[in-house]
């Protein structure tokens, strides 16, 4: 399978309208000043190719904030199990972004598998666009070294002066490239370029935390039940918002809906947020999770700890999302910087 | 967004029929269930099912009965909330949705042949009946057999006819204490952990299981470490917030571990180190 090829830049336009032939298309659009969101696009020239992290990452195609799970009759006593999907093109996903969708693809494909989120993951394809430097100072993408896209995509775009070189990462994107008929076979100087940017990127991002990749764990671990985080999140709200614009947060709850007529419902998922108050807390009366604080050292031990007992990967992506968003202006990268100074490794 | 349907999911509800019910107190209610396609239900003592009362919800319950006993399952379920009040206006002939058994399939072998000490507080004897009525229906099979009761008032005493059964005619010492007497009442008064000093183990053979409210595990582990039991011989069945029961909504969570998977049930060595656990 011939892997690279370039697509001049005035024919961008021409590969969506390819792309709309074939399926919808959604990409990130401009939205506020300083803010983007990934939706469905009919007029093309909406697109914002150079965009700050959207607001909620592309998990909302992949696990939707409301699914129905089980349709149920009341009077006949059936239920039916459903899958929710569509046929989706995302364009435009920022190379951070790929790793949280492996992320959350690790926790579903674990047995028991989550049929309905793997079902609607294989009818979404999956472009890539790759950044060459920083969206913004909330970034901590050179630590979590995911700057450099390595899989996730079925098509990878990277931007050139003139061209967009393309990388094809799974057979369903070489055959829509090849459909398209728009691209030309990359040469030696386009890969000679490809190199050169790589180079130059490896300079452009750095560890934005004061430790090692392999020492984020050993920090969350030594910090866990100490004082370290002391007043880190003394103004946390509780609002859940640094949870909901997470790439890799896929908690969740599960609730009934019933008609008006009582008859016909639907069992839903929904996302939920450890952040919530009574997210741990069971019937006794007990909550796990009682303290502000404790949510939140929960939420760190879950991105930089747990996953990496259980999968072997870091879920944080260092979009800078969670910092970006937080009413109460905590930033994830002061945060770990703090306790980095705070706890001798 | 399209829609197709599946005939499989970790959500699949299987049905079963209410077979028997009956008020253990006020609010405490019995609940015999049969699968409607004859099966059993393939457990292990300490595991529970999901029960969903569709348009209301659905709860994790812990199953009651003994997997020696087939043709049915057990479950006691306290009116607490929305789905277990609803669970509660069930009656005999009724039909409901069951997924599961869900959690950990503890190897029963570990505790083939030992003295057991079971300490349950409140509705903590619920799970613990399915291990009781295991053992004593392989009563040869295991040593000394110690069941320690801990209830808010006497009134609050659940299987009062199988205490009974299981003290006269099966060789178990059974000891009971309450928080606060009425008149009639002849037995202890004091918290469970009052009962353990008094009790005569040998370390080496004995396995204690515990299950009952969150605050009751750390003192009563401390009384029976104090006793000399070994921490890889103290079972603990722990109770969390649990929505999937699969291992993906993150409710259930106890540091790296979910109880919906990894537990309910743990050994205490399992668990000691982790800072959401006791
Ligand atoms: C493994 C396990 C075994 C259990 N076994 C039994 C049993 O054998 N008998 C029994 O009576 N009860 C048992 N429970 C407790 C039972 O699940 C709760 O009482 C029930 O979920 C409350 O639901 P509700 O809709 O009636 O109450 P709600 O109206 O939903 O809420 C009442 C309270 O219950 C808490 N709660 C709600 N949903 C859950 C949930 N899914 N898990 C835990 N707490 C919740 C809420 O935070 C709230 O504090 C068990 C719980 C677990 C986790
Ligand atoms: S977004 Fe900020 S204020 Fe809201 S829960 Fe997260 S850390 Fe707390
Ligand atoms: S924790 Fe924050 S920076 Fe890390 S992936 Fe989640 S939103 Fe992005
Ligand atoms: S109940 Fe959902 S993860 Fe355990």
């Amino acid at each position: 399978m011939q892997r690279y090829y370039v697509l001049n830049k005035n024919k961008l336009i021409n590969f969506l309208s390819f792309i709309q032939s074939r399926s919808k298309l959604a990409a990130p659009v401009k939205k506020g000043e300083k803010s983007y969101a990934f939706e469905y696009i009919t007029d093309l020239e909406k697109i914002a190719l150079h965009y700050l992290p959207t607001i909620l990452p592309v998990k909302k195609y992949f696990l939707p904030q409301r699914e129905t799970l089980i349709e149920f009759n009341k009077k006949t006593r059936k239920t039916t199990h459903v899958i929710e999907f569509e046929e989706l093109t995302l364009f435009g996903v920022h190379t951070c972004d790929l790793v949280g969708m492996q992320c959350l693809n690790a926790v579903m494909v674990e047995d028991p598998k989550d049929i309905n989120y793997l079902e609607r993951k294989n009818k979404l394809t999956v472009i890539a666009f790759e950044c060459n430097s920083y969206c913004d100072e909330h970034a901590t993408c050179g630590i979590m070294r995911t700057f450099i896209p390595s899989s996730g995509y079925d098509i990878l775009f990277t931007e050139f002066d003139t061209y967009f070189l393309i990388h094809i990462g799974t057979t369903k994107g070489s055959e829509i490239v090849n459909e398209s008929r728009l691209f030309d076979v990359a040469q030696k100087e386009h890969f000679d370029e490809l190199n050169k940017l790589r180079k130059r990127k490896e300079e452009i991002f750095k560890p934005e935390i004061n430790a090692s990749y392999d020492e984020l764990k050993k920090l969350m671990e030594r910090a866990c039940c100490t004082g370290a985080w002391e007043g880190i999140f003394d103004k946390c709200l509780s609002c859940g918002t640094c949870t909901n614009v997470c790439p890799t947060c896929y908690c969740f709850d599960i609730n009934d809906d019933i008609d008006l007529n009582l008859l016909n419902g639907c069992r839903m998922r929904t996302w939920d947020s450890c952040q919530n108050e009574g997210f741990a807390k069971v019937a006794g009366g007990e909550n796990f999770r009682e303290e502000r604080k404790n949510r939140q050292v929960h939420r760190y031990m879950r991105k930089f700890k747990y996953p990496v007992d259980k999968y072997n990967m870091y879920f944080c992506t260092g979009c800078g999302r969670c910092s970006r968003a937080c009413v109460a202006k905590i930033s994830l990268k002061e945060t770990m910087n703090l306790l980095s100074e705070r706890i001798k490794l | 967004m399209n829609k197709k349907t599946i005939k499989h999911s970790s959500y699949t509800l299987k049905p079963a029929h209410i077979i028997e019910t009956k008020y253990l107190t006020d609010d405490i209610k019995y609940f015999k269930l049969r699968f409607t396609d004859g099966t059993d239900l393939d457990y292990t003592p300490g595991q529970f099912v999901m029960v969903s009362m569709c348009g209301v919800g659905e709860v994790p319950i812990s199953i009651s009965s003994t997997p020696t006993r087939k043709g049915f399952f057990e479950l006691v379920i306290r009116k607490a909330g929305k789905v277990t009040s609803d669970i509660h206006s069930l009656k005999t002939g009724d039909k409901i949705g069951i997924r599961g058994p869900m959690g950990r399939k503890i190897p029963l072998s570990t505790i083939e042949g030992k003295d057991l000490i079971f300490v349950a507080g409140g509705l903590g004897i619920v799970p613990l009946r399915s291990f009781i009525d295991f053992v004593l229906d392989n009563r040869r099979d295991f040593g000394k057999v110690e069941i320690l009761l801990g209830c808010k008032t006497p009134e609050e005493i659940l299987f009062k006819d199988e205490i009974k059964d299981w003290e006269e005619t099966l060789n178990v010492e059974f000891n009971c204490t309450v928080d606060k007497a009425d008149p009639k009442w002849k037995g202890n008064v004091g918290l469970i952990t009052s009962l353990i000093p008094s009790i005569f183990v040998y370390p080496e053979r004995t396995y204690a299981i515990v299950c009952g409210p969150p605050i009751m595990y750390k003192f009563v582990i401390k009384a029976l470490l104090e006793k000399g039991i070994k921490e890889d011989h103290i079972i603990l069945s722990l109770e969390r917030h649990m929505k999937c029961g699969v291992g993906k909504c993150g409710h259930c969570q106890i540091g790296n571990y979910y109880c919906c998977q990894d537990g309910p049930v743990f050994f205490y060595h399992e668990i000691k180190n982790n800072w959401e656990a006791l």
